[in-house]
């Protein structure tokens, strides 16, 4: 049985990785589990320099899922490879680094030192986050921004790029076709959703940011349908990803055209989460009599 | 952050052995963790995942109260749904808990200072350990809205610990803030003390100032929201004087507990 998935040059031991800001750098969560068990380790988001984040409160939970504004908090290239890169560089799977930046020359910037970092699995382009006024989201609802970026960080690596498309787009398909066009190896879908709370006794919001992102179970119904439309518009590989809590969960997005997934939230509070993953994906294709996990991509059936 | 330094935790399903009601809201609940129960330090707490809320998936940061060899405890404060689910929950049913988890209380060591430990409400949970372990005796100093909110006063006593209680409406111990007893003593003489604290904000950051204004050593146990509770999400950052200025350090990680120097009360515009 073969569960590896391929991304541009980067193999997957099986299609299973986390979504970036749920997992730390790694390090964190090998006290809780083995991560040469996932198929990738996706770490938070790094752009050049270092990132205070916004002030706190900085997640609220609402109903089967929660709403974060951190901000990107983060140790910019120099410390992430510093404090980071000699944990990460020794793992026998790959790692994503997520990055981003406030102007196409900073992503591009950030690339290039990654590329000449060497040993990186791949990119994650963040063009989607949603609570940063400069820079993320921008540049994922903007198809002639979001190109850019893509062509940008396309000249400075030959890295395997992974594009993290907006879910706040009328149609994504333009957006995952420009980026696909634009020299992406993989697209990711989807990121958190605007949103808000209020806390009715003090009639504040719920976090100090005001509004942030929804994610968690809440959200899966809507990413399911934006990795299908994605994977109707591209011919790359999708990774999909939004309110993943099971194995079912998992190959519900990969019928939808997901060729891998990533668990997101459910990592916060239960670290097993992406294996428990791994092995039902393993049970199923068992049950079905699957021998490459690719045989799941995209077997939606509509008669 | 390195990995060779990274402290023992582990991940359980427990065991609920009691989950009694200790006063007014308040409750007592122990879970049989034989793994978890000798890595505990004082000042360390449990992220408990209450298995049947089921559309709340968070877990919940517990301070830990007391220790067995097999067993953990922790008195918590019926606040929420949460709290009020886990407050239902019998004997044998079975939690999640990732423990133990945090940057503790420092033990004084033998001889030297004398611990003054000041506690807030269920604030007094956190620091049991810290004077069951402590090999100086000193004063503990507990405040409260009311007598239901004075907990575990025998526990300290059984320890051989002073207790001095303050409640705002005097209906036990002092009248007043849980501060004023502690100025008279250490009016009476600060020099070879420490303090320690665990309590609503309010109450640490007039310790902090006690403290500095008594030139005296203090851990503070900082409350801040918590989502991952392990280091991964930065959700319960609070600002923290760094060499070249500040930044946002983790509550579940480098903290709760900070050095009163460390702390900074207000974020920089």
């Amino acid at each position: 049985m073969n569960l590896a998935v391929q991304i541009g040059t980067m193999r997957m031991p099986n299609p299973v990785t986390v979504a970036s800001g749920t997992f730390g750098y790694g390090v964190e969560y090998s006290r809780l589990i083995d991560l040469n068990q996932l198929g990738a380790v996706t770490v938070k988001g790094i752009r050049l320099n270092p990132v205070r984040g916004n002030p706190t409160p900085r997640t609220a939970e609402v109903a089967s899922g929660m709403l974060n504004a951190i901000g990107l908090q983060g140790p910019g290239v120099d410390g992430f490879i510093k404090k980071y890169w000699p944990f990460l560089r020794e793992l026998k799977v790959p790692t994503i680094i997520n990055i981003w930046g406030t102007t196409v020359e900073e992503y591009a910037e950030v690339a290039r030192r990654f590329d000449a970092l060497g040993g990186v699995g791949a990119l994650e382009l963040n063009v989607s986050c949603p609570n940063i006024k400069e820079g993320g989201a921008q540049f994922g609802t903007d198809v002639k921004l979001l190109a850019q970026v893509v062509a940008a960080c396309r000249k400075a690596t030959s890295l395997p790029l992974i594009t993290k498309m907006s879910p706040n787009v009328p149609n994504i398909a333009p957006f995952a076709r420009a980026a696909e066009e634009s020299g992406s190896d993989a697209l990711a879908v989807t990121n958190s959703f605007p949103a808000m709370a209020i806390d009715i006794r003090t009639r504040r919001p719920k976090l100090a940011n005001i509004t942030g992102g929804l994610t968690g179970p809440a959200i899966k119904p809507i990413a399911v349908k934006l990795v299908w439309e994605a994977a109707k518009a591209v011919k790359i590989p999708i990774i999909g990803m939004g309110g993943i809590q099971t194995a079912a969960d998992a190959i519900e997005f990969m019928m939808a055209g997901a060729a891998a997934v990533a668990v997101g939230t459910a990592n916060f509070y239960e670290p097993q989460t992406p294996l428990y993953v791994v092995a039902g994906i393993r049970e199923y294709m068992e049950q079905q009599k699957f021998t490459e996990v690719g045989q799941i991509t995209g077997s939606i059936k509509f008669s | 952050m390195t990995t060779a330094a990274a402290p023992a935790l582990r991940e359980q399903t427990v065991s609920i052995v009691a989950n009694d009601r200790d006063t007014d809201q308040y409750y007592r609940l122990e879970v049989r963790a034989p793994e978890i129960a000798p890595l505990v330090q004082p000042g360390q707490f449990a992220h408990v995942r209450i298995l049947p809320l089921k559309e709340a998936l968070l877990r919940r940061p517990f301070s830990i109260f007391q220790v067995t060899t097999d067993t953990f405890s922790i008195l918590y404060k019926n606040v929420g749904r949460g709290t009020d689910v886990l407050s239902r929950m019998r004997s044998g049913e079975e939690l999640s808990v990732i423990a133990p988890l945090g940057h503790g209380f420092t033990v004084p060591a033998p001889g030297a200072e004398v611990p003054l430990l000041v506690a807030g409400g269920y604030g007094m949970a956190a620091m049991y350990l810290l004077a069951q372990r402590s090999p100086q005796k000193g004063i503990v100093f507990v405040g409260g809205r009311r007598r239901v909110d004075i907990l575990c006063e025998k526990e300290f006593a059984a320890l051989g610990w002073e207790v001095r209680a303050t409640t705002e409406d005097g209906s036990h111990g002092e009248k007043g803030l849980v501060t004023h007893p502690l100025i008279a003593e250490l009016k009476r003489g600060a020099a070879g003390k420490k303090l320690f604290a665990c309590g609503p904000t309010p109450m640490l950051k007039a310790v902090a100032k006690l403290a500095a204004d008594f030139n005296l050593p203090a851990e503070l146990s900082m409350d801040e929201h918590m989502c991952c509770g392990t280091g991964v999400c930065l959700t319960c950052v609070i600002p923290i004087k760094t060499a070249d200025g500040w930044e946002y350090q983790r509550t579940c990680t480098e903290g709760p507990v900070f050095d009163r120097e460390q702390i900074l009360w207000e974020v920089p515009q």
